[in-house]
Order: structure tokens, then C-alpha cells, then sequence
């Protein structure tokens, strides 16, 4: 227990060195931002980013270590696919640093894309408390070179800091619902699933057919995500079978 | 002297908290047993601090040391509460002249043939969360080395107590996380649907389900579920089967 005590404690203290960002807001948001920039720094890692699970898939993304991280990381969600969707139903890290070799075939959608934005290597850490899991971490590399086994155990490290700011906003927040600042970061994806919610009545499929179709759609005429949800929702789209 | 292989074996016994079964009473029991077989104290007890800073009795090796710890808490005075109060043990404390020191808890212990007490803190830095206590028939001393082991031994139990409790508190927290994040995309999902169905705006969907959950004394997380599930179940609210 020590040993995971003094990391904790470590990894802690390099996020507190991270400078606070005027965009930054407040609350645990914020300081997730401060533990991806310190992942960046204190692993052989170019990006990072954190998302957090909503329906037991990949939800919105929370924040990244900058812009570019970002939208790495909200590739995963924009496709349904990647290394942390793996990383959330195993509940255990997904880790590839082939992105452009091995990554193509176990990710058709998502590994050209993510390759496309500069990504070589991609490291999925689940955040959990025993069976939960609420999140994931992503380290991204921008060249093809396997992550050290104390780099692993680092993002391990950070991974369970994470779980436990994300837990200690939660103690604040009122019962049953989000911590108000996380709340604010996911709001704008809240679209995505009133237009779920909308496509599953229009074509009578399920929820998940719904959002498969609603990605289809928006990967094929290389739209975002979120702007073919805004049009389902405000009526200038209806979705055909 | 104590046994150094059946010490090595208790306290990996001891450590071991952050099991999927953890029970806290059966932990807290074996402790009080185990040091009382190890110490070849005639009887140990324990107890510890409830959320308001209050002891409560936990285990105790024998029933007569069950008695006497109550007593203790409700007399609000004695070793163990000396102990708790200032996180330092009590140490070779002879019961039959302490009358002065404990008037009430003395004469009760050696009334029930305890002559000696020793109390350790469950301390861990500056948090102090109870206290392990070893009665004997016997008005004797420790031995200065035996003192340490059993400080220690204390020592352990209070880090796997506190890593159990940390454990159980964010579990708590991770779970209503993830109801949280849950019920949101559950009522977005709903509000979609139920738009479609009425032919109205996702704001005023909304403002039906939650007027509908009020007058039904619903929780407007089970009826947005109920909408996207089962429409058919709520069809004033939802005008299943017409469009």
C-alpha cells in the first residue's frame, strides 16, 4: 500500500506544478486538464486526453492536454470506435502502439482517422472503482514506439488520480446528479442523444441502431457528429431507413 | 515474548483488508482474538470512533471484556478512552490501584478479575479512530520490545481499516458517478423520442415528462427509461399506439 500511496502522492504533486489556464473553469475539469498535461510531460507521451462513459459506451470528452488532444480524443466518441471503447467493455488498458499497422485492422473507422490527426501510438486506462467504470485516460503518441512498463505504470497511476478527483467532485455535487462543471463540459453533447432518441421513433430501431445510423451518416459526408445530431433535432433532418 | 512466525502469519492477516468480502465485525473480532492468543493477554477489545467522533464497541475476544468495554464507553471514562483521547497508549496500568484515576471502571474490571489493562491507539498520523485494548488477570508488565509489536500490529489494522474505508467511500461515489452520467443521457434520449412521438419541441417533451412525473409520483430518470423502453406503458404521456 505504501508504494501506491507514495506514487499517488507524486503524481499529485506534478499535477499541482501544472499551471492553472484562465480557459480552464472551475472545479474537477479543470484540474483533469492540469493531470493530461502532466501525463504529457512526465510520460514519452505527445497527447492526452480523458472521456468519461455514458450508457456504458465511450461518452463525451471531458478535456485534453491541448486543443489537438482534444479532438483526438473526441474522435473516439464522434465514431463509436477505438481503443477506449475496448478499454471501457474490458474494463482493462487497451494499449497499441502500432496505430498505422495493427491499429488499421482492429479499428477500421477510427485508426485512419486518429493516424490522420498525427497519432502513431494510442493507450486506453480504464477509470474505475472495482466494477464501475466511469472514464478512460488516453495517452497518444506521435511516432510507432511501444510505452515503457514504468510509462504503464504511471498511466496507471494517473488513471487512478483521475478516478479519485472525479470521485471527490462527486462528494460535493447534489444527489444524483453530475458535479455542475463536468455537467457544463458534456452539455453540448447532449444533443447528440436527443437526436438518438428522435431517429430511434422516426425509423422504429433501437437506441443503439439509432446512434450507429446517425455516426454513419455523419462519417460519410465527413460531417461532425454534432452538427447532424443539431439538424435532427431542430427538424432540417430526418434520417431515411 | 512473542512468537515471531505466529506474528509474521497475523499480521499478513491483518493487512489483508481490501477483500471483495470485507466484513468489518469479523475482521474487527479476529484482531481482538488474535492479539489476545499472540499477547497471551487474558482478553482484548476494541473500539472505535463513529462519524461524530464517539466510540463505539466493535469486537472483544470474551464476553466478560464485551462487559467491561461497555461499561467503559457509558461511564465515559477509563484506559481506553484515555487512549483514544490522546492517541498515546495506556500502559501497565494496575486496575487494583486506579480507583483514583478511573472510580468507576477500576473496581467494575477487577470486580471481573481483570488486574491489568493496556490500551493501544488505532492511529495513522493525526487521525486516531479507536483503540485496542489487552486485559489481564495477571498485574503485570510488557516487555518494552512486546510494547512495539503490538503498537505495530495496531498500526496495520488502523491503514487497512482506513484503505477499506477510502475503498468503500469512493466505490459509493463511483456508482452514483455513474448513475448520474447515466440518468442525463437516459432523459436527452427520452426527450428526443418523446418529441417525435408528440410532434412537439424537445423542451416542451420535457416539460410533459416532468409534469407527468410529478402528478404520478414517478422519478423522471424511471419515466424518461419507461419512454425509450416501454412507451406503451405510459400512453397518456407518450400517445401510444397512434402517432
Amino acid at each position: 500500500m505504501g508504494q501506491a500511496e507514495e506514487q499517488r502522492r507524486r503524481l499529485a504533486a506534478l499535477v499541482r506544478l501544472e499551471p492553472a489556464m484562465g480557459d480552464d473553469g472551475p472545479g474537477t475539469p479543470g484540474l483533469l486538464r492540469r493531470l493530461c498535461s502532466a501525463v504529457t510531460h512526465e510520460l514519452p507521451a505527445t497527447w492526452a486526453g480523458i472521456s468519461l462513459v455514458e450508457e456504458g459506451q465511450v461518452g463525451g470528452t471531458v478535456t485534453g492536454s491541448d486543443g489537438h488532444a482534444r479532438r483526438l480524443e473526441g474522435l473516439q466518441f464522434e465514431l463509436g470506435e477505438g481503443p477506449c471503447v475496448d478499454a471501457i467493455h474490458a474494463r482493462r488498458p487497451v494499449l497499441e502502439a502500432d496505430l498505422g499497422g495493427a491499429g488499421f485492422g482492429r479499428w477500421p473507422g477510427y485508426a485512419p482517422a486518429a493516424y490522420q490527426a498525427g497519432a502513431r501510438g494510442v493507450f486506453a486506462f480504464p477509470l474505475q472503482v472495482g466494477a464501475v467504470c466511469v472514464g478512460v485516460l488516453d495517452v497518444y503518441q506521435d511516432r510507432s514506439v511501444p510505452l515503457p512498463t514504468a510509462a504503464v505504470g504511471s498511466a496507471l497511476g494517473f488513471a487512478d488520480l483521475a478516478m479519485d478527483m472525479l470521485v471527490d467532485g462527486q462528494a460535493g455535487a447534489p444527489a444524483g446528479h453530475v458535479e455542475p462543471d463536468v455537467n457544463e463540459v458534456l452539455a453540448p453533447r447532449l444533443e447528440v442523444y436527443q437526436a438518438q432518441g428522435m431517429v430511434m421513433v422516426d425509423l422504429g430501431v433501437s437506441l443503439t441502431e439509432a446512434m450507429a445510423l446517425l455516426r454513419a451518416h455523419a462519417f460519410t459526408l465527413g460531417r461532425p457528429l454534432g452538427d447532424v445530431a443539431r439538424d435532427v433535432v431542430t427538424g432540417r433532418l430526418r434520417l431515411e431507413p | 515474548m512473542i512468537a515471531t512466525e505466529a506474528l509474521a502469519a497475523l499480521f499478513v492477516e491483518v493487512a489483508d483488508t481490501l477483500v471483495v468480502d470485507f466484513d468489518i465485525v469479523d475482521f474487527l473480532h479476529m484482531v481482538t482474538t488474535r492479539t489476545a492468543d499472540i499477547t497471551r493477554a487474558d482478553a482484548a477489545g476494541l473500539v472505535l470512533a463513529d462519524a461524530h467522533g464517539r466510540l463505539q464497541f466493535m469486537a472483544a475476544s470474551t464476553e466478560s471484556v464485551k462487559m467491561l468495554e461497555l461499561f467503559q464507553l457509558q461511564a465515559e471514562e477509563g484506559p481506553c478512552r484515555d487512549c483514544f483521547r490522546f492517541g498515546a497508549p495506556v500502559i501497565n496500568s494496575d486496575l487494583s490501584r486506579a480507583a483514583g484515576r478511573w472510580p468507576r471502571f477500576a473496581p467494575e474490571a477487577v470486580a471481573a478479575r481483570y488486574n491489568a489493562v493496556h490500551a493501544f491507539p488505532l492511529r495513522h498520523r493525526d487521525t486516531v479512530i479507536g483503540a485496542l485494548n489487552l486485559f489481564s488477570t495477571a498485574a503485570g508488565r510488557i516487555e518494552a520490545d512486546d510494547l512495539k509489536i503490538i503498537q505495530a500490529l495496531a498500526d496495520v489494522a488502523t491503514i487497512g481499516l482506513l484503505q477499506q474505508r477510502a475503498l468503500a467511500h469512493s466505490e459509493i461515489l463511483t456508482e452514483q458517478l455513474q448513475g448520474a452520467l447515466n440518468s442525463r443521457v437516459t432523459i436527452e434520449q427520452a426527450k428526443g423520442a418523446l418529441a417525435r412521438m408528440r410532434g412537439i419541441s424537445v423542451d416542451e417533451a420535457f416539460t410533459l415528462m416532468r409534469d407527468h412525473s410529478r402528478r404520478h409520483h414517478l422519478r423522471l430518470t424511471d419515466l424518461a427509461l419507461a419512454v425509450v423502453t416501454d412507451p406503451a406503458s405510459h400512453p397518456e404521456l407518450t400517445g401510444w399506439p397512434g402517432g
